[in-house]
C-alpha cells in the first residue's frame, strides 16, 4: 500500500503515544499533532488531546501559565520538543549556533522547554531534518538537558527521537540513544553518515513498520478533516481536504 | 481615564521604562507601539510574557530597546523576527534569555507582592548559567536536598495591551487571554488600547466581568480600531498574512525596516504581496 512520508511519521509517533491519557502538542507541529489525534481516535476517545493555541482543540482558559501548571502537576502525559541541535545525551538547543550570547546563528529562544522537558513523563523529540547539522555531538547551548543529576526533581524527560530517517529510544540511566528502527527506503549507513553523536544499536536494526492499512484509512477518511481544524495547510497538502 | 489619542496614551512611558508585552496570540498593541516609536522613548526594557513577535521586533528595529527578557521572539509561520536576530547577533540589545514558565511565575510573584517564587525545571540548563539573579536553593519544606530554582519577582513599570472591548468606566474585557490580567495586576501602570469603548459597565455584567480587568488596575485606555494590525485579534479579525510576510521580507535590512515603518499604520489598506 502506498503511503506518504508524513503518514509514515504520523503512524510511528502514534505508536509511541499508546496509553497516554493526555497529550499536548503545539499548533505549529502538524505531524505530532496528527499522531496525537490518531491515537485519540484509536483510544475511542479515552485519550485527551490539547492542541495549544488552536481554536477548538484547546480546553485551557487560564492563560499561558496553565500548560506549565498542568505539566508540573503531572496532568500532561506526553509532549513534543525539537531542537535546532539535538545531541547524543538528549540535550536540546533552541537558542543558536556559536558562542553565546552573540551567536553566529540565532534562533527564537527556549520557549517552555526548560520546564516541560523535566516534568512531562514522555517527551518525544521530533525533527524532520536528520543531518550532522542538527544531530550533533554536543549542543552549543543547552536549552534543556536530556538528563539531570541525582536528587533533582525530574519525573519527565526524553522518551524517543523520531527523524525523517529513523527512530531512537532514549535510556535515561545511560543518557544515550539506541537506534530502534530505520524507515523503509533508508539504510544504517545513511543514519551513521548523518548523525554527529554516538548511539547504541542492535546487531541488526529492524525496519520501521509501515503504516497499518486501517490507520491509513482512518487518517485519510474522518481524521483528515479533524486534523484540518488546527492544521489547515498541512491537511490540504497531505490529504487535499 | 480615556485617552483621546494614542500619543496621549503612551506619553507617560519615559526613557529606561520596563514594559511587559503579551504573546502575539493575545493581541499585541501594534498601533500603540507605533505611537511609542514616534514618541521617542529609548533605552526601554522589554519583558515578553512570555514570548513576543512583531511588536518587539518593531521596537528593536527602531532602536528603542536596551534590554529584553524573553523566552522566544518569532514571527511564527512567517519566520524569524529579523530585527531581533540582527540586534542579538550584533550585541545591540542585551537579551536575557529564559523559559516561558519562569516569566509567568516571576510575574505572578510581582502580582502577589512577594520577593521571589520557586519553579521546577531549569537546573542544568544553560539559561540558568547566564541568569545570575536566578538562584538554586534546597527546598526548605523537604528533609534536606531537593534543589529548586527561585526567581526574583517581576514588577513592570508598564503593561501595554490591546483588547476587543473596554468601557467608559475604565474596565477592560480580555476574553480568554488570562495573562493580560496577570500583567495588569503586576505592573505599576497599565495602558490599554481597545477596538471598542462602550458605555455599559462591564463589571456589572455577570457574564463578562470574570474576564474583565477592573478599572483600578487600568491607567488609561485609548480606542484603536484594528489596533493589532497586521497581527490578528481572537474573535475580531484574522492576521493580515500578506502584510506580515511583507514585513518579514522588508525587515531583513535596516533600510527595508525603515520603509515599512514609514508607510505608517494603514489597516484599511492591504499591503500587496510582491
Amino acid at each position: 500500500m502506498d503511503y506518504s512520508s508524513e503518514e509514515l511519521l504520523i503512524c510511528v509517533i502514534a505508536r509511541l503515544l499508546d496509553g497516554v491519557e493526555h497529550i499536548a502538542v503545539g499548533v505549529s507541529s502538524p505531524i505530532p499533532g496528527s499522531a496525537a489525534l490518531l491515537q485519540q481516535a484509536l483510544s475511542d476517545g479515552a485519550t485527551r488531546v490539547t492542541v495549544l493555541n488552536s481554536r477548538h482543540l484547546q480546553a485551557l482558559n487560564d492563560g499561558v501559565s496553565e500548560l506549565f501548571d498542568m505539566a508540573a502537576q503531572g496532568r500532561i502525559g506526553a509532549f513534543f520538543l525539537s531542537g535546532g541541535q539535538i545531541d547524543g545525551a538528549g540535550n536540546i538547543n533552541l537558542v543558536g549556533v556559536g558562542d553565546y550570547p552573540q551567536m553566529k546563528v540565532r534562533w527564537s529562544g527556549s520557549f517552555g522547554s526548560a520546564l516541560l522537558y523535566y516534568l512531562v513523563p514522555k517527551v518525544i523529540l521530533f525533527r524532520d531534518e536528520h543531518t550532522r547539522r542538527t544531530m550533533v555531538e554536543k549542543v552549543d547551548f543547552i536549552s534543556a538537558p536530556g538528563t539531570s543529576e541525582e536528587g533533582v526533581h525530574r519525573p519527565g524527560g526524553p522518551h524517543a527521537l523520531v527523524t525523517n530517517l529513523c527512530v531512537f529510544s532514549f535510556d535515561r540511566q545511560k543518557a544515550r540513544f539506541t537506534l530502534e528502527t530505520i524507515h523503509p527506503g533508508h539504510t544504517l549507513e545513511e543514519v551513521l553518515d548523518n548523525t554527529g553523536f554516538d548511539f547504541d544499536r542492535p546487531e541488526t536494526v529492524p525496519q520501521t513498520p509501515v503504516p497499518e492499512p486501517e490507520r491509513l484509512a482512518l487518517l485519510r477518511g474522518p481524521l483528515a478533516r479533524h486534523v484540518a481544524d488546527p492544521y489547515p495547510k498541512f491537511a490540504a497538502r497531505v490529504w487535499g481536504v | 481615564m480615556i485617552a483621546e489619542t494614542l500619543q496621549e496614551l503612551v506619553a507617560p512611558i519615559s526613557d529606561g521604562a520596563s514594559i511587559a508585552l503579551p504573546p502575539t496570540r493575545s493581541g499585541p498593541a501594534i498601533a500603540a507601539t507605533r505611537a511609542l516609536i514616534e514618541q521617542g522613548a529609548k533605552e526601554l526594557h522589554l519583558i515578553a510574557i512570555p514570548t513576543s513577535g512583531l511588536q518587539a521586533d518593531l521596537l528593536i528595529g527602531a532602536g528603542r530597546v536596551a534590554t529584553m527578557e524573553s523566552a522566544g521572539v518569532t514571527l511564527d509561520e512567517f519566520g524569524q523576527a529579523p530585527r531581533f536576530v540582527e540586534a542579538v547577533k550584533q550585541g545591540a540589545i542585551a537579551l536575557k534569555d529564559t523559559t516561558c514558565p519562569a516569566l509567568v511565575s516571576a510575574l505572578q510573584a510581582g502580582e502577589k507582592g512577594i520577593p521571589f517564587i520557586p519553579m521546577r525545571g531549569l537546573i542544568g540548563s544553560d539559561l540558568l548559567k547566564h541568569r545570575p539573579e536566578y538562584q538554586v536553593i534546597d527546598n526548605p519544606m523537604a528533609d534536606g536536598g531537593d534543589p529548586i530554582v527561585v526567581l526574583p519577582a517581576i514588577v513592570p513599570d508598564f503593561a501595554l495591551i490591546h483588547v476587543p472591548l473596554a468601557d467608559r468606566h475604565g474596565n477592560v474585557w480580555i476574553g480568554k487571554a488570562r495573562e493580560l490580567m496577570t500583567m495588569a495586576h503586576a505592573a505599576k501602570r497599565t495602558l490599554v488600547t481597545a477596538e471598542e469603548i462602550i458605555e455599559d459597565d462591564l463589571m456589572a455584567d455577570a457574564l463578562r466581568s470574570p474576564a474583565t480587568i477592573p478599572a483600578h488596575y487600568v491607567t488609561a485606555i485609548a480606542k484603536a480600531e484594528r489596533g493589532c494590525w497586521p497581527i490578528g485579534l481572537a474573535g475580531c479579525y484574522d492576521i493580515d498574512a500578506d502584510a506580515v510576510a511583507a514585513y518579514a521580507r522588508m525587515a531583513r535590512t535596516a533600510e527595508g525596516f525603515d520603509e515599512f515603518l514609514k508607510e505608517g499604520p494603514a489597516p484599511a489598506r492591504p499591503v500587496a504581496a510582491e
